[in-house]
């Protein structure tokens, strides 16, 4: 199993599309009322049965599990990417504040769009607008080549993020959004029905991010050798970073504009796959949307269940399981595995 | 005559500081030409220099006997391979995925490797004699075992020209001799190698030729015996030497 062949991949791939599945029809069965899998899946395919059942199945659970597939898939490749890209397996949207800054420009059209005439239809521009912006600055701050120690592209996603929470939380207050869970949705991410409206969005958004990523797969691998040496094995090292930042702020942007900051999904998600699959990016980018997808789908039914008669944000769930993952990674790599 | 590499009145400034002054160095077909000099002296900035990755500031490189600007970039990479200094790998690719990437100019971008990419994967592996490390993590392996691995994946991207940046600066004598006994061996097929080295010993055993780099600027370049007398020694590393002949006739640098 030491290289990759195409019959791999399909094996792979084939196994977690299984497991996507299972992961949505329990999606669709669990929640305040129970559903068997067979009732969920009939609920959704059959034209009979239960009426209630087939209401709560297509009108409530199916488009928020859409969601949850879509924003799942989209944060674990961003998140794979970034890995890549920063030479870092502790890279995440999340961590490195990209997320945060594409909250900050959701939130800022939410609260003062209204000045100057942007609606709710300019949050998904804007939060791009957000993710890029951020982007952008951390490779500044990384300066060229990503020289810079991972602990200060670290320390300045922390400080970015905590600059975000203040600056969202003040923007809310100008405008009176504090009230109710609004806000609460931008700072710990949350999925709801309510947005399913922009499903479309949010998975074209990922199908782009993998059409730039997926051709570029081989040549992220040989970018593990350095910018340098993958420049001398033939790999346009500039031009292969800015696609790949465009399409990763794409998908957190569009991520982040429907469920928030739903934090660590790009770290949790490719690190499991890594252990179980190996790092060579031609299995593992398709494994993360696939991985991340059912990922998310199930943190979820968890959050939807955990609490009887309430909800938990997903956010809360995946911040929960990826703190403590983070700090394991990087206590780590402070012991000079991996990276310095 | 023929070169595989050609410098020709080569400047290149780095940070506004002048590194390179106007070097001239030729290496021809089948010839390791060993790179000497002190640290600072500019042998990695002419390595970078001669593959595009640092900017001319006035000179011209040729390799292949065609101009550096004119080689488009994957089609250099299947003719000339380059060994760092030091290769920090942030996952854990397996060491037989590794030497599989040198095959990586000759493949197109979606394509997979196939058995004769893995055959001559594998056969890089065993002319190190590192083939039992071919399932390992290269994050499990010491700093020495990295090296070779690279130097493998060198190997499997099959140059016309090899660039090695002091290959040997964490191997153990062993290791080393087998490195460059290697890069001789890929020299008497008819390749040519550029080693930059701080091993004056094994330079002068291995290499063809010898060129002796001071501040930017080659002092001396020919055969060992030739260059490496006590005075070009001495300006080049600012060391009081004796030179005494080999039992292969090899010069034997020894510091007094």
């Amino acid at each position: 199993m030491t290289h990759l062949s195409p019959a791999r991949v399909a094996a792979v791939l084939a196994v977690l599309c299984a497991l996507l599945a299972a992961s949505v029809v329990v999606g669709l069965a669990l929640g305040p009322s129970r559903l068997g899998a067979g009732e969920a899946l009939g609920a959704l395919l059959g034209g009979g049965g239960d009426a209630a059942a087939r209401d709560i199945v297509r009108g409530i659970r199916l488009p928020r599990v859409g969601l949850a597939l879509a924003v799942g898939g989209a944060l674990s490749v961003a998140g794979v990417l970034f890995q890549a890209l920063l030479r870092n397996p502790l890279a995440d949207p999340f961590v490195l504040g990209v997320s945060g800054g594409a909250a900050l420009g959701g939130v800022a059209v939410l609260s003062l769009g209204g000045f100057v005439g942007l609606g709710s239809g300019a949050v998904p521009p804007a939060a791009f607008a957000g993710a890029i912006a951020t982007t952008l600055l951390l490779f500044l701050v990384a300066g060229p080549g990503g020289r810079l120690s991972a602990t200060t592209l670290l320390l300045a996603g922390v400080v970015f993020n905590a600059f975000a929470s203040a600056a969202i939380v003040f923007l809310a207050s100008l405008a009176g959004l504090t009230e109710g869970a609004s806000i609460f949705l931008w700072l710990i991410g949350q999925l709801g029905a309510a947005r399913a409206g922009s499903l479309p969005a949010v998975t074209a958004f990922l199908a782009l991010g993998l059409l730039c990523a997926l051709p570029l797969a081989r040549a992220l691998n040989l970018l593990a050798l350095g910018e340098e040496s993958a420049s001398q094995l033939g790999v346009p090292v500039e031009r292969v970073k800015r696609v790949l930042l465009l399409a990763t702020s794409l998908m957190v942007g569009a991520a982040v504009a429907v469920s928030g900051l739903v934090g660590f999904v790009g770290l949790i998600v490719p690190h499991g796959l890594r252990l179980l699959l190996g790092p060579d990016h031609r299995l593992l980018i398709p494994a993360a949307a696939l991985g991340g997808a059912a990922f998310l789908v199930l943190c979820d039914t968890a959050a939807r269940i955990l609490l009887p008669g309430r909800e938990l944000p997903v956010g809360a769930i995946t911040a929960l399981l990826g703190g403590p993952l983070f700090l394991v990674l990087l206590r780590r790599q402070q012991g000079g595995v991996a990276w310095s | 005559m023929k070169a595989s590499l050609r410098v020709e009145d080569v400047a290149v400034r780095l940070d506004e500081r002048p590194v390179l002054r106007g070097v001239d160095l030729c290496v021809r077909p089948g010839e390791v030409l060993g790179l000497l000099g002190r640290n600072g002296a500019g042998k990695s900035t002419l390595l970078r220099t001669a593959t595009g990755v640092i900017p001319l500031e006035r000179g011209a490189i040729q390799l292949l006997e065609r101009p550096l600007a004119a080689w488009p970039r994957r089609e250099l990479a299947r003719r000339v391979a380059v060994v760092p200094q030091e290769t920090r790998f942030p996952f854990p690719f397996r060491v037989l995925e590794v030497v599989l990437m040198g095959r990586a100019p000759h493949l197109g971008w979606l394509g997979f490797e196939g058995a004769h990419d893995v055959a001559l994967a594998r056969r890089a592996l065993a002319r190190l004699g590192i083939e039992a490390l071919a399932e390992r993590s290269v994050l499990e392996l010491s700093g020495g075992e990295r090296q070779l691995v690279v130097v493998a994946r060198a190997l499997a991207q099959e140059p016309a020209l090899l660039l090695l940046d002091e290959p040997t600066a964490f191997l153990d004598l062993r290791h080393r001799v087998e490195v460059l006994r290697v890069v001789r061996g890929l020299a008497d097929e008819g390749r040519a190698a550029l080693v930059v080295s701080h091993d004056l010993a094994l330079a002068a055993r291995f290499c063809d030729r010898l060129a002796l780099l001071v501040e930017g600027r080659v002092l001396a370049v020919g055969a060992p015996s030739e260059v490496l007398t006590p005075e070009q020694v001495e300006r080049t590393f600012d060391v009081r030497v004796r030179v005494a002949a080999g039992p292969d006739g090899a010069p034997l640098v020894v510091p007094c």
